[in-house]
């Protein structure tokens, strides 16, 4: 058989967002998130974007660049530093809205919209000040016993952006790293999925790299696969790299001032592509990761 | 025992919230409640199940700050014996299902044991944002729930918390016996002492102090009118080999001490 073609590259992806979408952002906190869509992004004049997550330096970073109208998470933290900054920055200006839910019903709420259904039940959130300052989450009573539960809606997206270790040319991806978290739900909740991943290879090689349970993105699910190594960085995507500690460091304390803000972004953002970005980043490592 | 420090009474108080637990996910988040919850499946609760802080189940020690993954010719290592595996959608269906009990920190918690971690002042205008809900709406309403306090001031145990992100009993009893069958908020541990909520309308109780610590300077720390025993035990000290456990093998480091000063 032949595996359909489904490559293309981060401008490409980027061509096909618009102004307001709901995107979803695989990976967990500083953890696997696909940066090089993220990046791209930050080039783009997309805005006024509602971003839903297991938050990390991707909601940090937009919300820096003013592209997030709204965040949807569960958390927004950098891991090694528990507070991302400049989310922070963004809350207490009041420059971003915010959907803050329980992690488990933000999990429930991909489910649901993966599955179609309007709706997942569950306990999480119940005597919570979560309803009360979010009203538009209702609660419902169980038909077979009459308890209150919490009718976590689906949280349909437009777009979801995942990156795995491995993937083939036509939208299978393979994990090899400890936790898949979110992505396949991500990918399912979506109308249409990117995919970038540390190198694209032939089917037949995924078991060089880990056992068939560590494919668990299907092709089903999957519209677009962008070739991106390095494509995580400066979060982790082990066992190919760990977290770059000493950047997320430096991307940090830029929230100290709008000044160290500019210079960062004009030093890495302001690029003219990934692979300017990822030659930078070499000649400041000396070429190691 | 005279040279026992602060953070070794604070370590045993965390590792009596799980006597009795059973075989359950014992799930303390922090330096202290890790090697506090370390002890008590060392020593009289073996049957509790421990995660590595990451995606697994683990029967290792795991000294606190130890990463056990690492990468050998392009593949994932494992420097630990594996019971299971536990990424995160997993943990979810575990604490669902209920057997769990989680010591989660609190930027601030209440008479009713009410936890906020989300943020401060407003929700809607945040004069600080923290963490968000993270899991606490969840674990509170699904399965038991303590709480570690390392710096126990009246901004830390206050009257009411800004945001309810952890559910007490004032808010479980308005749920009803149906939706709160799950609620069991155990204890609060502080460097300062022990407090659980054994009381009739199950309101904040002094249940021990920490050797060095007079119920005074509790009060002095406490932002409410606490319920007070006329007689405060002292939170018990460490056997001699639970001490060596705790300094030789659990955290040789001494990572606790950056937690609660000595």
């Amino acid at each position: 058989m032949a595996i359909p073609d489904k490559r293309t590259t981060e401008e490409e992806v980027v061509a096909e967002l618009r102004d307001g979408m709901t995107i979803g952002i695989g990976g967990w906190g500083s953890r696997r998130k696909p940066m090089s869509l993220v990046r791209a992004i930050l080039r783009s004049d997309l805005k006024d974007l509602t971003i839903v997550a297991y938050g990390g330096p991707d909601i940090g970073l937009l919300c820096a660049a003013r592209k997030v109208r709204k965040a949807v998470y569960g958390f927004v933290s950098l891991d090694s530093i528990p507070l991302e900054p400049h989310f922070r920055l963004a809350r207490q200006a009041g420059t971003v809205e915010a959907m803050e839910l329980d992690e488990g019903m933000l999990l429930l709420g991909l489910q649901a919209a993966a599955w179609r259904v309007p709706f997942l039940p569950t306990r999480a959130g119940l005597g919570s000040d979560l309803l009360r300052v979010m009203p538009e989450i209702e609660t419902i009573t169980a038909p077979y016993t009459g308890e209150t539960m919490v009718a976590m809606p689906a949280l349909e997206l437009d777009v979801a952006l995942i990156h795995q270790n491995r993937a083939d040319q036509g939208g299978n991806g393979q994990f090899l790293g400890p936790d898949l978290y979110m992505d396949d739900l991500m990918a399912m909740a979506a109308k249409r999925t990117f995919m970038s991943a540390e190198k694209i290879v032939p089917t037949e090689d995924f078991p060089r790299y880990g056992s068939f349970h560590t494919q668990r993105i299907s092709r089903l699910m999957v519209d677009g696969v962008i070739e991106a190594p390095g494509g995580a960085h400066f979060t982790e995507c082990p066992p190919d790299y760990g977290r770059d500690e000493a950047f997320q460091k430096e991307y940090a304390a830029t929230a100290s001032s709008p000044e160290a803000w500019d210079e960062f972004r004009q030093r890495w953002l302001d690029l003219e592509s990934e692979a300017d970005y990822q030659a930078a980043i070499a000649a400041r490592t000396g070429g190691a990761r | 025992m005279t040279d026992v420090t602060r953070d070794e009474y604070c370590v045993i108080a965390v590792a009596e919230c799980f006597r009795g637990d059973g075989e359950i996910l014992c799930n303390p988040i922090g330096t202290i409640p890790m090697v506090g919850g370390r002890l008590a499946r060392e020593t009289f609760a073996p049957d509790v199940v421990m995660t590595d802080g990451f995606a697994t189940f683990t029967a290792s020690m795991l000294a606190p700050g130890f990463n056990p993954y690492g990468e050998a010719d392009g593949r994932l290592t494992l420097d630990e014996v594996v019971e299971s595996w536990n990424p995160y959608p997993q943990m979810f269906s575990v604490l669902w299902n209920g057997k769990r009990h989680v010591m989660m920190g609190a930027s601030q918690v209440d008479r009713y044991g009410n936890q906020n971690i989300a943020c401060i002042g407003d929700w809607h205008h945040p004069r600080a944002q923290l963490l968000g809900f993270r899991g606490a709406p969840g674990n509170t309403i699904n399965h038991t729930t303590s709480y570690w306090v390392p710096n126990q001031t009246p901004k830390s145990f206050v009257e009411k918390v800004d945001v309810v992100s952890g559910v007490g009993y004032d808010r479980a009893a308005e749920l009803g016996p149906g939706a709160s069958r799950f609620h069991e908020i155990r204890r609060v541990v502080s460097n300062l002492g022990v407090f659980d909520f054994e009381t009739p309308d199950h309101a904040m109780r002094l249940r021990s102090v920490h050797p060095g610590v007079a119920v005074d300077d509790v009060v002095a720390a406490t932002g409410f009118e606490l319920v007070i025993p006329d007689d405060v035990p002292e939170t018990r000290a460490p056997t001699d080999e639970e001490l060596r456990l705790i300094r030789e093998v659990i955290d040789p480091r001494d990572l606790r001490k950056t937690e609660v000063k000595p």
